[in-house]
């Protein structure tokens, strides 16, 4: 079985996901008397960082460099993905679950004239073909689908595949581009960043979530002191009732109409725990509630909680944490 | 400028989801429908356009069975002018419903399709983009609010620590996020005005499903944990399990 796994970056840094996809794509190609190559598009340069899926269980990375290529442009990407993806005769192709992997996916399977399944959570072979485990109905169910064309196109959750450490090197090379940016149509005209350095919500290995028990904006200084001492790949989620009240982003809304997330450890930090919130989370690995009423739906899924005042419980945390990785 | 709305009937978000006798899909006993919550984003943002531009027809599109007329009706209500009922069937192939639109919408032309960013039931997030590709068209997705240039349309799509701004030419397929177009509610007048609305139906063309649903299942309880403590005593020990027993910290 041959798998394309479709590396992402971003300024000219390989980004975390890519390795899940890589290691998943691998874990199903070993099995399989397949292999996997990598396809990473970029800027010049960009080769540099095919070192770093060294041991990702990868055969090749293939490289696609050109100055036009350094930030993602949908046409571009979308164009030198179906290029590399015929020629190759892949089983497979797997993308991030970013929101760059699920804005490009539909695009390469129409242009594939190939279904897609998105955000997937689960791969199996069954009777040699794939079958791939997705969330529908914002995770209040799962269905499990196979795909009656080639190549089998689908788009990996975030932080639910695990990066494998295998200790082979890759070999290089790279993609010839014959395309003409000027024949793009969309024009990229700037990224605004939020977050600073901090991770998006859906992509943050632990998750600090916050509601409306936080009573103002202002305290949300409670909630950012808890994810600085968890550490660098802490991010803050939110409830929707939070959002609404323009308190917070909406790119941190949480649940059923925010994004969908998956961290190893989740704090729901005075949200109640509304259906649809729980919808967004249930996935976590390990759920945290600190409310005030012993009754909230939270505690309902959390595997710990803590009925109290917030603004006692929490600054706390913080403080035995920041003790615990000898920083207090 | 007239714009065309894709929308698409879902389960309500309350719905607690059983599934069916067929073990492929959910249990339809029971559950409310409603205008998928992205889409009406995205009707609004339409309706928007139309009013601050004094001109214009919003067409709203919906490709499913006959129940779907009733969300269609949702959306006349809220404003929109007309309304086609694609007749189909809806499967878990996102291309395949994306052709199907694109053979209707490709003959009307029109200089803005919108969508949702998402069906709020099958989370799909795919039948925009591949909607803009059949037809040739440029897209943006997660689109939280937009505006129309001489240039064309500027997006401002939500991604991962930040907002892209992107600029394409018209026509183009833009798919809307939670953001600027907090929904208005159907007045009774617009509900009644509705009812009158011309609502035209039609056989979809739509390729075959490829992707086949084998079983759905729920996905396990989350057993209730425990409750460590009460206050800020209990804070020690929550760190400690996190350590020792879950492993996380
Ligand atoms: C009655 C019913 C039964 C279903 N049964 C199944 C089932 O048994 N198994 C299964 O896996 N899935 C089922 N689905 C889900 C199915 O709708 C597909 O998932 C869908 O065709 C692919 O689109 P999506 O939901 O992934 O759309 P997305 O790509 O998530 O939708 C994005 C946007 O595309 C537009 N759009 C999507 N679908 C339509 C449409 N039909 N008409 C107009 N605009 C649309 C909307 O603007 C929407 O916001 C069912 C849906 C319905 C309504
Ligand atoms: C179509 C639709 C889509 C939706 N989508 C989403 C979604 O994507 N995400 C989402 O989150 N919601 C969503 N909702 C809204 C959802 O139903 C809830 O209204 C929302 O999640 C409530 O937010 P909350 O938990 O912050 O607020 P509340 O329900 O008001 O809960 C606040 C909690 O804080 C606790 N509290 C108060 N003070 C303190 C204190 N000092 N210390 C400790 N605890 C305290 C209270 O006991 C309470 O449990 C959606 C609703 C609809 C209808």
């Amino acid at each position: 079985m041959k798998i394309l796994a479709i590396a992402e970056q971003r300024d000219g840094l390989l980004r975390g996901v890519s390795r899940e996809v890589v290691s998943a794509a691998a874990g199903v190609a070993i099995g399989h008397e397949g292999e996997v190559d990598v396809l990473l598009v970029g800027g010049e340069g960009i080769e540099a960082q095919a070192a770093e899926l060294n041991g990702s269980g990868a055969a090749r990375v293939l490289v696609a460099a050109h100055g036009a290529l350094a930030d993602y442009h949908p046409d571009g990407y979308a164009r030198i993905l179906k290029g590399v993806v015929e020629a190759g005769g892949y089983n497979a192709v797997f993308l991030p679950a970013t929101s760059q992997g699920k804005d490009l996916a539909p695009r390469l399977a129409a242009l594939l004239d190939v279904p897609l399944a998105q955000d997937i959570t689960g791969i199996a072979v069954v009777n040699g073909a794939l079958e791939l485990l997705r969330p529908v109905y914002a995770g209040k169910a799962f269905t499990r689908i196979s795909v009656d064309a080639t190549p089998v196109l689908a788009t990996l959750r975030p932080n639910v595949f695990q990066p494998q450490d295998w200790q082979a090197e890759v070999d290089v090379e790279s993609v010839e581009i014959t395309e003409d940016p000027s024949s793009w149509p969309t024009r990229i005209v700037s990224f605004e960043a939020t977050g600073g350095d901090i991770p998006d919500v859906a992509e943050a290995g632990v998750v600090v979530a916050g509601g409306r028990g936080l009573k103002d904006p202002e305290n949300w200084n409670v909630l950012e002191d808890l994810r600085s001492a968890l550490g660098n790949s802490a991010g803050l989620g939110a409830s929707r009732a939070v959002v609404d009240a323009g308190w917070r982003p909406h790119g941190e809304q949480v649940g059923q109409t925010g994004k969908t997330v998956a961290p190893k450890l989740y704090f729901a930090v005075g949200i109640s725990g509304a259906i649809q919130h729980l919808a967004g989370m249930r996935t976590a690995g390990t759920i945290v509630a600190v409310n005030r009423d012993a009754d909230a739906p939270i505690f309902k899924v959390a595997d710990y909680g803590i009925v109290g005042d917030l603004f006692e419980v929490v600054p706390r945390l913080t403080q035995e944490i920041r003790t615990l990785k000898g920083e207090g | 400028m007239n714009i065309i709305v894709c929308i698409k009937r879902v389960p309500d978000t309350e719905t607690r989801i059983r599934v069916g006798d067929d073990g492929t899909s959910i249990d339809p006993n029971g559950v409310k429908y409603v205008l998928s919550p992205y889409d009406e984003f995205a009707v609004e943002a339409a309706l928007r356009l139309k009013e601050a531009r004094g001109e214009g027809e919003v067409t709203v599109i919906t490709l499913g069975d006959d129940a779907s007329q009733e969300t269609l009706r949702t959306a006349l209500a809220m404003g929109a002018d007309r309304a086609v009922l694609l007749q189909g069937e809806v499967t878990a192939d996102g291309l395949a419903t994306a052709k199907g639109l694109a053979a209707e919408i490709r003959e009307s032309d029109p200089p803005l399709v919108l969508l949702g960013v998402k069906a709020a039931d099958d989370d799909g997030q795919q039948v925009g983009p591949m909607l803009a590709t059949l037809l040739g068209r440029p897209c943006a997705t997660a689109v939280s609010s937009f505006e129309v240039t001489d240039a064309g349309v500027v997006c401002r799509s939500e991604v991962e620590g930040g907002t892209r701004v992107l600029e394409l030419p018209l026509p183009a397929v833009v798919t809307i996020t939670k953001g600027e177009y907090e929904p208005r509610y159907a007045s009774l007048k617009g509900i009644m005005a509705a009812k009158r609305k011309p609502l035209e139906k039609k056989e979809a063309e739509m390729g075959p499903a490829r992707l086949q649903v084998k079983a759905m299942e729920l996905p396990k309880e989350r057993v209730a944990g425990r409750i460590v403590g009460e206050g800020p005593d209990a804070v020690p020990e929550l760190v400690r399990l996190l350590r020792e027993e879950a492993n996380v910290l």
